[in-house]
């Protein structure tokens, strides 16, 4: 009973909906003439770019909250260290171009007076091995602390509440200069990429369809494992975690594993929002952060991959809308969300608009306690 | 209405003080001949026989002397220029140009008046010291034991054989240990100068156990070789005593840090507790995660602010007035969230989590915006302020103090809560099995209700303590909730023991770290001794027992 991965409609009309966002945006951005009312700046180019990563966290959130039912407090750790791991890539990129003009060391340790590169700074100049420290440092330290938890069963709200520790340690050990990831500061004034300017049009668009390619892959990953067979265990966990594991199923694994992916995704999604953004800096391991994701997929509907989608875009659009517009109103308006979905739209948008939509024969499994 | 300076009450005090001491007559009766013409001959008199008047003023043993004394010290004795009578003065707050005057026999006020008529008794150098003796000696037979304290270490700070000799002829009769002590220590010091080895000897061994900084400096430098190859102390004997006694005294200031390091620890762990223990009862009792718990922190700590507002004449009571304040607030305020939104919830902790954290974020707003961002300025008053000095290398303030007293007593009050009233065990019984109790009669709406009231009302008290220790700002309960968090789990979900025990050696932990790693590493290091903890006893420290454990 294996499921295409297109077979879900909310699927397929999310996946064109990227397809069309990506040409749409990448075609508007090349119109000549910023007067043209059809031109798409760079700024509103940039802005989509970051809420397409925040999509791909969301997914990532998603994956493990909506279809194993771990709620994890702490997956902005994973994209912080995604995003650390391709900062430390641009950092060494800079070469001479930095203030201090050192080859080799950054700015922030010529001026913390360091005489060498740290060793875990080294290897980073080169972009492969950046790409797979990339996903290599989320996933092990998922793959430790998911081991340790999983193993000792810590389920729950305990889970939610160590992960919550953690990112709050790392968000401490990394404003510590002595770290060597650029204290309170982190990293920024990034240069190029791969040789590339990182300012040039020609760049951003690039990113900015690889990060949608990003995006799209995530989503079809994603859809495959949920509708593969383990993805039905997973489920399984989730409803009923002693029947699964008394059915046989080595629950242990599965959750460790789809945990671990999650970290990568999570991870990857970090690296693709520094090399947009051109800054990374420890307030992204704020517990507070990693809170707002989970919302956004309780906002967008959990449990189904698209609904994260929708929620990352629905709350970051308003965020910058209201913190532009109307500043007071934006943590009256996010604190009235949290409330209100929780309260009255448990399935998010899009369980609303699935219920009054076409196609009501379509079975929408309902969680029971995450 | 001028304001009664403080400088003039202190010596009238100590006035009568002495006076007591020395079975004088009191102030105001027939004054003993010779006050008045002493007094009379000082304006005169030169720098010389100024000297001869200070003590023969000394040996009338008279209590009103001390006063004169001090104000001739404080270049506040005055003679007036058409009678040469002798005043104490004082500048007058309302007319710069006039002198408030005391009459130095009677210690009554003597109307004021310009200062154009008067001339200041004159003192040198070498008189000021000599006043300062005096005082001193006077204070030296006070019956209050703090002020002949004060007065010893006055006259160690210059002795010469006459200063000590009076140290030595009252440490005879003196019998409180502080005071003698001092008494000691202040002449062994000194007779580490003197010529005879034998002495030096006898005073490094009574040393052994001082810890007057001064007693460690001097010892060290006995000990200590110069350039050339000599030591600071020459005999050898006397040598190997003085590293025996730095021994021994650094064995002891090691001890006495031990003790500090321990209760700043605990004072530190009692925020902690405080901190967590509201949540102890909402999540712990309850399994109901709130994440606005820092929130009504913060609100109880704005209601200090308020409270403080609004009774600016008696700050000192504001902080005893706010207590109850804030737990009816953040109570009242508590209630409003269960019936609201934590009802409609139950039984689904993760939506809880949510939902509350939408709250948090109302009220920092809601704060901010009637408040503002900025932080908001609550006064300690002054019976929180102030340090504890146990020994020359012990002090605490009290503030550190009353956090751990109070969080004590907050905490046996919230167990007698739980385990005494009906309230209590409606609580646990709704906790372990909801259907019977309800079965039984009990109304769990009302006691989730109040149950939830009890937390965040406890979580306002703890606001109150907060305020007098950090930053009242909006983003103050942020700062605590995952700590608190972690306190609830690492102590065991559902045993406020647990909370107790579990803040206060995390808080031990955390400064017995400090000093090797720095304060941020310390607590990167806790938590992730915390998070390693909680994943080896997922239940913690003392795990609860029976079926609720397994909900």
């Amino acid at each position: 009973m294996h499921e295409s991965p297109m077979a879900d409609r909310g699927g397929r009309w999310f996946l064109w909906a990227l397809l069309d966002t990506a040409m749409a945006v990448h075609l508007l951005n090349g119109l000549p003439g910023a007067q043209s009312a059809m031109h798409l700046s760079n700024y509103t180019m940039n802005l989509i770019g970051k809420y397409m990563t925040y999509a791909m966290l969301a997914i990532a959130v998603d994956l493990i909250w909506g279809y194993c039912g771990i709620l994890s407090l702490g997956h902005g750790a994973f994209f912080a260290l995604g995003g650390y791991a391709m900062g430390m890539y641009l950092m060494r990129q800079i070469g001479t171009r930095g203030v201090y003009g050192d080859p080799v060391l950054p700015d922030f340790m010529i001026f913390l007076n360091w005489k060498e590169l740290p060793w875990f700074w080294h290897g980073f100049e080169s972009f492969p091995y950046a790409l797979l420290m990339i996903l290599l440092v989320p996933a092990a330290l998922a793959l430790v602390f998911g081991f340790l938890a999983v193993r000792a069963r810590v389920s729950g709200v305990y889970f939610s509440i160590i992960t919550q520790a953690l990112t709050y340690a790392l968000m401490l050990a990394f404003f510590r200069n002595d770290m060597g990831f650029g204290g309170n500061n982190g990293f920024t004034d990034f240069k190029d990429i791969l040789g590339f300017n990182l300012q040039a049009p020609g760049t951003r668009i690039v990113l900015f369809l690889v990060t949608s390619l990003g995006l799209g892959a995530t989503y079809l990953l994603c859809r495959y494992v949920v509708s593969s067979r383990a993805g039905r265990v997973i489920e399984a966990i989730r409803d009923a975690e002693s029947r699964a594991r008394f059915l046989g199923y080595r629950v242990e694994s599965y959750k460790l594993w789809v945990f671990v992916l999650s970290a990568v995704i999570a991870g990857l999604a970090g690296a693709l929002y520094v090399a947009q953004i051109g800054i990374i800096n420890p307030s992204e391991f704020s517990p507070t952060n990693s809170i707002e994701i989970v919302i956004w997929v309780a906002i967008g509907g959990r449990g189904t991959l698209y609904g994260a989608v929708v929620g990352a875009f629905l709350v970051n659009f308003a965020k910058t809308y209201f913190t532009g517009a109307l500043p007071s109103v934006w943590l009256y308006a996010l604190g009235g969300l949290f409330i209100g979905v929780t309260l009255f739209l448990p399935h998010g948008v899009v369980g609303v608009i699935r219920r009054v939509g076409p196609n009501k024969g379509e079975s929408t499994k309902i969680m029971g306690s995450a | 209405m001028p304001r009664i300076r403080p400088r003039l009450i202190f010596p009238a005090l100590l006035l009568l003080l002495t006076g007591a001491s020395l079975a004088e007559p009191p102030v105001g009766a027939d004054t003993k001949p010779g006050l008045p013409s002493l007094l009379a001959a000082l304006p005169a008199a030169s720098y010389a026989d100024k000297r001869l008047l200070i003590q023969q003023m000394l040996a009338l043993r008279d209590p009103r002397v001390r006063a004169v004394l001090q104000a001739f010290l404080a270049d506040a004795l005055v003679a007036r220029t058409r009678d040469q009578h002798v005043f104490v003065a004082e500048a007058s707050e309302d007319h710069p140009d006039q002198l408030q005057l005391t009459d130095p026999l009677t210690a009554a006020s003597a109307g004021a008046e310009s200062s154009d008529d008067f001339a200041t008794i004159g003192v040198n150098n070498q008189l000021r010291k000599e006043l300062r003796v005096a005082l001193a000696q006077f204070d030296l037979a006070s019956l209050d034991q703090s002020v002949r304290l004060a007065a010893v270490k006055e006259m160690l700070r210059a002795l010469d054989p006459r200063t000590q000799q009076m140290l030595r002829d009252r440490l005879t009769q003196e019998r409180e240990p502080s005071v003698r002590r001092e008494i000691q220590v202040g002449l062994a010091l000194a007779d580490l100068d003197s010529d005879e080895a034998a002495t030096r000897l006898a005073a490094v061994t009574e040393l052994s156990n001082s810890l007057n900084p001064d007693v460690y400096n001097r010892l060290s430098a006995m000990i200590q070789k110069s350039g050339n190859g000599s030591y600071g102390e020459a005999d050898a004997n006397v040598r190997a005593a003085a590293a025996r006694s730095l021994r021994s005294i650094e064995h002891y200031r090691s001890f006495y840090a031990a003790i500090q390091t321990l209760i700043y620890g605990l004072s530190q762990g009692s925020v902690l507790v405080l901190a967590a223990i509201g949540l102890a009862i909402t999540f712990g009792v309850m399994g109901v995660i709130n994440m606005a718990h820092g929130e009504l922190m913060m609100l109880g700590a704005y209601t200090t602010y308020v409270v403080q507002l609004l009774m600016p004449e008696h700050i000192g009571a504001s902080i005893i007035v706010a207590i109850p304040a804030a737990f009816l607030v953040c109570g009242i305020a508590g209630v409003a969230i269960e019936r609201g939104i934590v009802r409609h919830l139950y039984g689904r902790p993760l939506e809880t989590l949510l939902a509350t954290f939408g709250v948090s974020l109302i009220l920092q707003q809601a704060v901010r915006d009637i408040f503002s961002a900025n932080n908001r300025p609550v006064i300690t008053p002054e019976w929180l302020a102030g340090t504890l000095q146990i020994n020359d290398v012990l002090a605490i303030t009290y503030n550190r103090l009353y956090i751990i007293v109070f969080t004590f007593a907050l905490f046996l009050g919230l167990l007698a809560v739980m385990k005494r009233t009906r309230l209590g065990l409606e609580v646990r019984a709704v906790a372990q099995n909801r259907g019977m109790a309800k079965a039984m009669g009990v109304r769990t709406e009302w006691v989730d209700a109040l149950t939830f009231g009890l937390g965040s009302g406890i979580a306002g008290i703890a606001g109150v303590a907060l305020s007098q220790l950090t930053n009242v700002g909006p983003n103050l309960g942020q700062n605590y909730i995952v700590d608190s968090f972690m306190v609830v789990v690492f102590g065991g979900v559902g045993n406020l023991w647990g909370t107790e025990v579990g803040g206060n050696s995390l808080g031990v932990a955390n400064k017995l770290l400090e000093p090797y790693t720095g304060a941020v590493l310390a607590k990167i290091l806790v938590l992730v001794f915390l998070i390693l903890f909680i994943q080896r006893r997922p239940r913690g420290l003392f795990p609860q027992r029976g079926r609720s454990a397994d909900a």
